[in-house]
């Protein structure tokens, strides 16, 4: 076992430990902090496999914004949520049997496939995938029309949720 | 080296996680903290059949960051709308809010 399997059982442990701590915890600011550790352990994992850029922005985007986005609407909406009753439903068992059953038929599907050894080339000498990734994003014969959909859909997103949490007096 | 197989077992097991919290949870802003468990389950994946394939196609890279930019997307406005929700019902256990149930 090599140095980088090491790492990678480790962070993956990390960030798994921390995901069942956050759908299992009682208290929600708990959970939210949980959250931001597992979102640390998946930037881990993308710094792993040479995605510097989609490691960085997910420390910026998702710890940075969404996670403290969770932070502030559970500090708005708690008053006496904090931990009086069951924090499951009474079917939680039923979600728990299909959660099983999904990464049980997910495993299953991965045994059946034979991609599943394959060992990553090496990066080329002279590759800058963040620039590639740049190029790729603004270049009319590949992305850029899901690019400017994002930013549609993100403009839209603004103004959907000022209005539906506008407070009309 | 890592194993690919290892990053979709990793992945697999963290919707699964993502999948039980959204099923299970009673508060609306912990169901929307599992549903973004899975969405980074489906960017690993997506980094992972990046580095393993052809690296030169930026392809899942680029969808990582689209998913990323619905992430933001549908967090806002699910937030939003639990806020909206908690100042007319001033609930937000989800068995509560059962004004549209048959």
């Amino acid at each position: 076992m090599t140095g980088e399997q090491i790492i990678f059982l480790l962070v993956a442990l990390f960030t798994l430990g921390s995901g069942l701590m956050v759908v299992t915890t009682g208290n929600l600011i708990h959970a939210a902090l949980w959250l931001v550790s597992t979102l640390f352990g998946v930037a881990v994992v993308f710094a792993i496999l040479n995605a510097g850029f989609l490691a960085v922005v997910q420390v910026v985007v998702y710890i940075g914004a969404i996670a403290i986005l969770f932070i502030f609407a559970v500090m708005l909406t708690r008053k006496d949520m904090r931990d009086q009753g069951p924090q499951v439903n009474k079917n939680w068992w039923i979600g728990a049997l299909l959660s099983v059953l999904t990464f049980g038929g997910l495993y299953f599907l991965l045994q059946g496939w034979n991609g599943l050894s394959r060992t990553a080339a090496d990066i080329p000498s002279g590759f800058d995938a963040v620039a590639e990734l740049g190029t790729a994003l603004v270049s009319p014969d590949a992305y850029v029309l899901p690019f400017e959909v994002a930013s549609v859909l993100l403009v839209a997103a603004l103004v959907g949720a000022v209005y539906v949490a506008f407070n009309r007096k | 080296m890592v194993p690919l197989s290892w990053y979709l077992i990793l992945a697999a097991a963290l919707f699964s996680i993502g999948l039980f919290g959204a099923l299970s949870r009673r508060n609306a802003v912990a169901i929307l903290l599992g549903i973004e468990l899975m969405l980074n389950a489906v960017n690993i994946n997506l980094a992972a059949f990046w580095r393993y394939g052809n690296v030169m196609d930026m392809a899942g890279q680029v969808f990582a960051i689209i998913v990323f930019a619905v992430a933001a997307a549908e967090v806002a406005v699910g937030l939003a709308l639990v806020i909206s929700v908690y100042r007319k019902r001033n609930t937000v256990i989800a068995d509560e809010i059962d004004l549209m149930k048959f």
